[in-house]
């Protein structure tokens, strides 16, 4: 039976041949994860259970990262919690503050999620290390305290949607506009339940960083998963991260999928999501006069060294609207630091940017730049509900890292062609 | 069972930061996150709702973050159940480990009224609405998410193998 990548890696990890679209099926996961929000309900629920060991201690990432540094005490609770329950059960990968970055960005980098894993994590966000090659998706508190018991999760096997990205990108488009653009096509529930297979082209000619851009916002059109086969892109930055043996899947040919959408993209511009959903979408031609009180450049979307050199190019030289906060957040202390080795971080500086320690911050209106009642954000991050970066009254507009720092020069949205 | 309340009615894409904004996941206490129910669509909604009301949504309710406090949110408030459209996938996942009752019935925001009283049979999935007398059925719940609610959410289930 001819399968999808998606379909042969759940096989794989559920010891069987193939499995079908439907079919509820237990499997074996490589890395299970939770973060300062979700890993003290997910302990809590461990500990009440009596049992005395974890299933595998390199295999559970706790990454402190949603309200670290510690916004208040309550977040410093939270934290204490991952801290000694790490040291209480051996948790190898529990990042202290100095070596936490945001998870979705930290554990690429780190080595810890390899192509043709099954990773789990209790953020919605997991699906960005479908980027790599593996079956990553959000689950839980309640999973991940389960996974950490048996090692295992369960699951529908998802039917799979196939995307085909055709033609040349513009200069300033990106992974983000791509993903943008396809939420704006499918809306925001338009791939429930599916796992969203990235091909094409243009996918080939993508970074790993654009990549890892369009797998995170495959939950903003409500999918299980995002996934993009391993080509010598993903290898080159798997390679010298790997420590453990890896396996690259492929969907076959005649795989089966639920729909197959194909999209010229030579002609797409920069894409701006409106509030308060991300399938609000427009080009930023059509986005007419927006004037913005922050902008900020960061999170688990768009906060990688990729992300913060193409807002530098933009800012060179430059300073922002004087009626401007802008905020970069360079996701972990290795974007940090090779930020700092560019020159990058001057560059914001200059501009009259603030630096942030790595964290998600801004980004859920936890800390770091919350928006007050009625003020408008340009973001690079991925979502933009009512009250998501703060007061409901605020506003949020989804942009790449290039719109976002041409809107901070300008003092409202636009593209870097304007300035 | 039956569950029965007055009806809270919401629209499509009813995301978990409106349900509970990530200002208060400072907390994993079901009865505080109650506190704060709703509050990015309605800030007095928590003032308001009275135990066993029930909440009837659009399409792609619970889209968006993975956060449990989600559901205990809504469990906090007193919410027996909600109806929706259509859940987003991580809160319907949520929802069953958790334990708050949900029900997907396609139809259901044309013919309920905010301030209806409502009954669902959680057995076999019929609704009724007691104001105006229309009967709705939900959704079939999938049989290991039927044997999740049975032994009492994903934990349970968890351990009642380990011992077996
Ligand atoms: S950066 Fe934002 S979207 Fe990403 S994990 Fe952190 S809070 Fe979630």
């Amino acid at each position: 039976m001819p399968q999808t990548i998606t379909e042969k890696i759940l096989a794989a990890h559920a010891g069987r041949e193939t499995v079908a679209p439907g079919e509820l099926i237990n499997v074996r996961i490589d890395m299970a994860l939770a973060n300062d929000i979700t890993a003290p309900i997910a302990i809590d629920l461990f500990e009440k259970s009596r049992v005395e060991s974890v299933f595998d201690p390199e295999k559970i990432a706790l990454v402190p990262d949603h309200f670290v540094p510690n916004k208040d005490i309550r977040s410093a609770v939270q934290v204490q919690a991952m801290r000694t329950f790490a040291r209480k059960y051996h948790i190898k990968h529990f990042f202290e503050l100095g070596e936490m970055g945001i998870e979705h960005v930290l554990l690429p980098e780190k080595g810890l999620v390899l192509p043709g894993d099954v990773v789990i994590g209790a953020d919605s966000h997991t699906c960005t290390y479908g980027a790599l090659g593996s079956f990553a998706t959000g689950v839980g508190s309640t999973d991940i305290a389960a996974a950490m018991i048996t090692g295992e999760a369960w699951f529908r096997v998802p039917e799979s949607i196939k995307f085909i990205y055709h033609g040349r990108l513009g200069k300033w488009v990106s992974g983000k506009d791509l993903i943008l653009y396809t939420i704006g096509d499918i809306g925001v529930d338009g791939a429930t339940y599916r796992a969203m297979e990235f091909t094409g082209d243009v996918i080939k000619d993508l970074t790993m960083a654009g990549r890892m851009t369009m797998a995170n916002m495959a939950i903003e059109a409500g999918a299980k998963s995002g996934i993009i086969a391993p080509d010598e892109v993903t290898l080159d930055y798997i390679k010298p991260r790997a420590k453990r043996s890896f396996e690259s899947y492929a969907s076959d040919p005649d795989a089966a999928y639920a729909d197959v959408r194909t999209y010229d993209v030579s002609n797409i511009e920069p894409q701006v999501a409106f509030p308060f959903l991300p399938e609000n979408t427009r080009g930023i031609s059509a986005v007419g006069t927006v004037p913005i009180d922050q902008a900020v450049i960061g999170s688990c979307t768009n906060g990688r060294i990729e992300d913060l050199r193409v807002a530098a190019s933009v800012l060179k030289d430059r300073a922002i609207d004087k009626n401007v906060r802008l905020i970069i957040v360079p996701a972990t202390p290795a974007v940090y630091r090779q930020a700092m080795a560019e020159g990058l971080l001057e560059i914001f500086l200059a501009a009259k940017g603030i630096v942030s320690p790595p964290t998600c911050g801004p980004c859920l209106g936890g800390f770091m730049g919350v928006l007050g009642p009625g003020e408008r954000a340009v973001s690079t991050t991925n979502r933009n509900f009512v009250g998501r970066m703060g007061h409901t009254t605020s506003e949020v507009y989804l942009a790449n890292p290039a719109v976002a720092a041409a809107s901070a020069i300008l003092g409202r949205i636009g593209s870097p062609e304007e300035l | 069972m039956t569950l029965e309340g007055r009806v809270w009615k919401f629209g499509d894409n009813i995301d978990t930061d409106v349900i509970i904004p990530a200002p208060y996941l400072v907390t994993t206490d079901m009865v505080e996150l109650g506190k704060h129910c709703m509050e990015g669509v309605d800030a007095l909604f928590a003032e308001k709702v009275s135990p066993g009301d029930i909440i009837v949504a659009g399409t792609n309710f619970g889209c968006g973050s993975s956060r449990e406090h989600a559901p205990m949110a809504l469990k906090g408030a007193g919410i027996s159940c909600v109806i929706a459209e259509g859940f987003a996938r991580i809160f319907f996942r949520n929802a069953f480990n958790m334990g708050l009752a949900i029900f997907e019935s396609p139809g259901i925001v044309q013919g309920i009224q905010e301030g209806d009283q409502v009954s669902v049979d959680q057995d076999t999935g019929e609704i009724i609405d007691h104001t105006n007398g229309k009967r709705f059925l939900a959704n079939p719940i999938p049989p290991f998410m039927q044997e999740l609610i049975e032994v009492g959410g994903l934990m349970s289930h968890v351990m009642s193998k380990r011992r077996t």
